[in-house]
């Protein structure tokens, strides 16, 4: 794939879509396209985080480590996902493993770069905050829906 | 040493100071007839006085002896006329030149040689004091003096050596020859021109003294110069990690500035005796006009002898001249002597037999190793180990623990023999260890402090250093060889240097417990294993070169491990994306169109990657395949993009360096470049902007930079210049690229790239570690690992080990030190490099390997004295208990504040 053809794959990215086409092209010249085959771990969690990824193409899955041991697929992730980036805006170990579940294409994007993006389109860091924002809204979700079944577990328990 | 330089050069090169001194007083006649001639010349066969024409030779050529007359040339009458004499005389003056011409070259060549053998001598002494000196000297005496001392300060008594004796004698005889002559011409005359002499014999010395001893200051403040240089060059970190450069630039500039006051009251003095020197020179020639003049006036004197008697004098300022600059040498060639030699004979140095002894029957050290009161004081005359009495028994492993300052380190180096105590003894194997040479100690004993050195060289001249004591076979050498091996070791002899051959084996194959060369590599290889480095060892091997020429199994080896590797790749679908391999037919795409072109690595300058665009062949190579506007075309749009790119990013930005295209400070010439040329009429660019665009492509990855230039048609194009430049290679330039060949070892390639044999794949994920992890499988398949790490001993390892880690230097000391399989181990705080988990592996791996041996370590960690057979407790220089490290825990209050002060 050229870099033309990249630009446009990144401008239907929504994260990506305000930017300026110049740009773009430095982003998808300046990031690593990288291939994951099924299985292959983009990112294993508690390792030091030094990239954020766009997801091309294919599927992959997030997955928590529980303290009892056990894994805990927490979400499924697919084309245009941007997934990584809380372990280099905060500076924390990783906090997911995401395994690839087919052949995924990804650009890579290193903190420096991702930083230099931040700085210079405040348009891409609304478009973060934006994209935050709504994970943390199903998050929400999920945690009300838990939180309701909890109870009424306890309730029935009780 | 000898106290002074008269006395050493006496000593070691008396017989050559005679034989000069002898040469030169055979000389002398010769010069005496050089300056009689001239007279005769002038007096008799020009002016004919005292001579009657024809003259019967041999009534002139007599010799007397006792009153009588011998005729030289026997009963022959030999009558010549007034002519033929003056010819005669004039053949005899220039034969005279020619012999004193002679003697002169045979004696400077002669003198010459003296002095530096002489100097080779003094320098081999003092280098090998330096290896005498006991450890605490460096304390006090730097690098920075030693070397200066050895190499510059030394320097100029070669050539005064070789004048020591001689010179004096030469221009003295000379001297004294002249004014006998002069004498002989006419006493007061001679007397005249020799009466200021007394005055400067008075006033030379007397100014002399003066500037000697500005010489002795000036030699003691370059020396604290090159200290100071010395100093900068090895704590340069800490200058700029503090900002201090301006003011170690002021101290430098400070020590300068009185070296400069120095040098200029030397230079004045200097020169106050050469003014006066030459003034009082200059009154002879007055005398001589003066009271000659008057005397050939009044018929008391020839005028030929006046002539003559100028000339003379004119050649007696020659040989003064040469005595008095002989003084001034002699007094700086024992200045320099004594404020060197000063400096090598510290107090407790060790005797030369101490190195040199090679004692019969090297056997392993037996019985126990005692000390009785060691004590040992450091220069402010504390007791840094004190008392210390021990016995030891060679066949158990002990821990000596202690706080810092407790004196245990101090305690190693003693028991190594690395220091001599102060006070009391040290008893080995049942001898008093004082007597022991290094051979024996240094032999059975090793010590790993945690500064271990390493040395330039390779990994394996670091392993096998150990091993190296004096050689153990002589190299056979013939015809040219030979003879030159034997002026070697005749001139080390006459200069008193070892003379050992350092090209011949050193290896004590034996100590290592191996038979040779093969077996030792594989020995060295299981000391690094054991200390865990083989790892690190293979990694360096996979990254090294050999010479297939030279390894022709080996080569083999690594071409099945290629092979090898493709069939993993093909039975493997995961795996086939992840290295594009090298085809003749075929375009790679992770290579850059230079190295598809190429097809080969550049051995050599000849065909630089950064420089294909200026080479004449590939130019040629590219015209002839119909490339060179396309490449033009493809080079104007990596520009454009590039600037588009990376217009306004700042010039320090990384990305510059990440893609090479371009540099920052090219950028905007570039950009110039795009907008002076015309596109559609590249062909018409001039030679210079047209190279800086033809550069462009050949650092063009595909796979790498996605620019979606290299499309099918210039892929066959590259392909089929790829094909031109093999076979059209012109001679001279074969040897300038090693081809990719799927059936023969790259020579110009490491060994990872002739397994790989093509390019890890750009965009896979984990790609590198995924090849290495296979490079691995395929090598261990093959039982290469061994072989590859053995091609990793011969890395090098840079100045001081600068290119390994402090973790690889200190493992690669305690490998070393295990290699030559000692009777007494002893570690000084040996890994406190080493991460704890490494630590704690190498421990373990010790304790097993020394069980029944002696093993003495002196920990960094309490706590790690737990597994040892007995532990020494240190406190305060004196050995506090010791014990098995269970009964001590409980016992000993030190340990338990140590354990728990961790």
């Amino acid at each position: 794939m050229s870099l033309n053809e990249e630009v446009e794959l990144l401008r239907k990215i929504p994260l990506f879509a305000n930017i300026e086409p110049s740009k773009l092209k430095l982003l998808a010249f300046t990031s690593e396209r990288l291939t994951f085959q099924d299985g292959q771990d983009l990112c294993v969690q508690g390792d030091i985080g030094d990239a954020a990824f766009v997801v091309v193409d294919g599927t992959a899955d997030v997955i928590i480590d529980l303290p009892d041991g056990s894994k805990l697929t927490v979400d499924q992730i697919g084309r245009n996902a941007f997934v990584g980036e809380i372990a280099i805006l905060c500076e924390v170990p990783r906090t997911a493993t995401i395994t690839a579940t087919s052949k995924l294409e990804t650009l890579r994007i290193s903190k420096d770069l991702f930083f230099r993006l931040v700085n210079e389109f405040p348009t891409m860091a609304v478009e973060i905050m934006r994209y935050q924002a709504h994970r943390q809204d199903a998050t929400n979700q999920l945690l009300t829906a838990a939180n309701n079944r909890l109870r009424e577990l306890e309730n029935g328990a009780a | 040493m000898e106290k002074t330089i008269f006395g050493y050069v006496w000593r070691f090169s008396r017989q050559q100071q005679i034989t000069m001194t002898v040469m030169s007083a055979v000389s002398l006649p010769f010069l005496y007839l050089f300056y009689e001639v001239p007279k005769t010349i002038i007096n008799e066969a020009i002016q004919g006085i005292g001579v009657e024409f024809p003259l019967n030779l041999s009534e002139k050529l007599t010799f007397s002896i006792l009153g009588l007359d011998i005729p030289l040339l026997g009963p022959f009458d030999v009558v010549i006329g007034q002519t033929p004499y003056l010819l005669l005389l004039c053949l005899l003056f220039l034969a005279l030149v020619g012999v004193n011409q002679g003697f002169k070259f045979v004696i400077n060549i002669y003198k010459g040689l003296t002095g530096e053998r002489m100097l080779r001598r003094l320098r081999f002494e003092l280098y090998s004091r330096v290896l005498r000196f006991p450890l605490p000297t460096f304390k006090k005496m730097s690098q920075g003096e030693i070397i200066p001392m050895i190499t510059a300060e030394v320097e100029p008594l070669g050539g005064f050596i070789g004048n020591a004796f001689s010179l004096p004698a030469f221009q003295g005889g000379y001297l004294v020859t002249i004014l006998t002559f002069l004498f002989m011409q006419d006493w007061r005359m001679a007397t005249a021109a020799v009466a200021l002499y007394p005055l400067q014999l008075w006033l030379i010395p007397k100014l002399q003294m003066r500037v000697n001893l500005l010489g002795k200051e000036r030699v003691a403040r370059v020396r604290r110069l090159s200290n100071k240089i010395g100093e900068t060059v090895q704590g340069v970190q800490e200058t700029h990690a503090h900002d201090t450069s301006n003011f170690v630039l002021a101290d430098f500039s400070n020590q300068l500035f009185f070296i400069y006051r120095v040098r200029e009251r030397i230079y004045r003095q200097k020169f106050v005796i050469k003014f006066l020197n030459n003034s009082i020179q200059q009154l002879g020639p007055f005398c001589f006009y003066a009271i000659g003049g008057y005397f050939v006036i009044q018929g008391h004197l020839e005028i030929g002898t006046l002539v003559a008697a100028i000339a003379a004098h004119k050649d007696l300022a020659a040989p003064w001249k040469e005595l008095l600059a002989y003084y001034q040498m002699q007094a700086d060639a024992t200045i320099k002597y004594d404020t060197v030699v000063s400096q090598f004979g510290p107090a407790g140095m060790r005797g030369p037999e101490y190195q040199l002894l090679e004692p019969d029957g090297l056997g392993p050290l037996q019985g126990e190793l005692a000390a009785t009161n060691l004590t040992l004081t450091d220069d402010q005359d504390v007791a840094v180990v004190d008392g210390v009495s021990l016995r030891l028994p060679l066949d158990k492993r002990y821990a000596i623990v202690g706080a810092g300052g407790s004196g245990k380190d101090e305690l190693a180096l003693l028991l190594a023999r690395l220091l001599d105590p102060s006070n009391g003894n040290l008893n080995l194997g049942g001898g008093d260890a004082a007597n022991l040479a290094e051979a024996v100690t240094g032999r059975r004993i090793s010590h790993v402090s945690a500064s271990a050195f390493v040395f330039a060289g390779t990994i394996a001249d670091n392993l096998f250093l150990g091993l190296k004591h004096r050689p153990v076979g002589a190299v056979a050498y013939t015809g040219e060889a030979a003879e030159q091996r034997a002026t070697y070791v005749e001139e080390a002899k006459r200069s008193g240097n070892i003379d050992f051959d350092v090209d011949a084996d050193w290896i004590d194959y034996a100590a290592a417990g191996v038979d040779d060369p093969a077996e030792l590599r594989l020995a060295g290889l299981a000391a690094l294993k054991s200390i865990g480095m083989d790892e690190e060892v293979y990694q360096f091997g996979l990254r090294g070169t050999i010479n297939p020429g030279e390894r022709v199994d080996l080569a083999a080896d690594i071409l099945r491990a290629r092979t090898g590797l493709r069939e993993h790749m093909a039975a493997d679908p995961a795996l086939l994306d992840l290295v594009e391999g090298f085809e003749a037919e075929a375009y790679n795409m992770n290579a850059s169109i230079g190295e598809n072109l190429m097809f080969g690595n550049p051995v050599g300058d000849a065909f630089d990657v950064e420089h294909l665009a200026e080479h004449e062949y590939v130019l040629d190579v590219l015209e002839q395949v119909g490339l060179t506007e396309q490449f033009l075309s493809v080079g104007y749009q990596v520009a454009s993009t590039m600037v588009e790119l990376f217009a306004d990013l700042p010039p320090d930005h990384e990305l510059f360096q990440q893609f090479s295209f371009i540099s920052a400070d090219e950028l905007p010439d570039i950009q110039a470049l795009l907008q002076r040329c015309d596109r559609a009429n590249l062909a018409a660019l001039p030679g210079e902007d047209r190279t800086q665009l033809m550069s462009l492509p050949f650092k063009l990855i595909p796979a790498r930079h996605r620019l979606g230039l290299v499309d099918n048609e210039l892929q066959s194009k590259v392909l089929e210049a790829r094909r031109y430049f093999a076979e059209h290679l012109p001679a001279g330039l074969e040897h300038s690229v090693e081809f990719f060949d799927a059936e023969k070892y790259n020579a110009a390639a490491n060994i990872q790239d002739n397994i790989l044999f093509g390019k890890v794949a750009y965009g896979q994920a984990q790609a590198a570690e995924r090849v290495g992890a296979l490079i691995g499988d395929v090598v261990d398949e093959l039982n290469l690992h061994d072989t590859v790490a053995e091609v990793g001993l011969n890395f090098t390892v840079g100045i001081a080990g600068s290119r390994l880690s402090t973790a690889q230097r200190q493992k690669l000391a305690l490998a070393r030190a295990l290699l030559k399989r000692p009777d007494v181990l002893i570690l000084s705080e040996a890994t406190t490099s080493l991460d704890s988990a490494t630590q704690g592996r190498i421990m373990d791996s010790l304790l097993a390997d020394f069980e029944g041996r002696c093993l003495i370590w002196s920990v960094q960690r309490a706590s790690m004295a737990e597994n040892f057979d007995e532990v020494l407790i240190m406190r305060q220089g004196r050995l506090m208990e010791r014990g098995s490290f269970d009964a001590l825990r409980k016992s000993n209050e030190h340990l338990k504040e140590l354990l728990e002060s961790e």
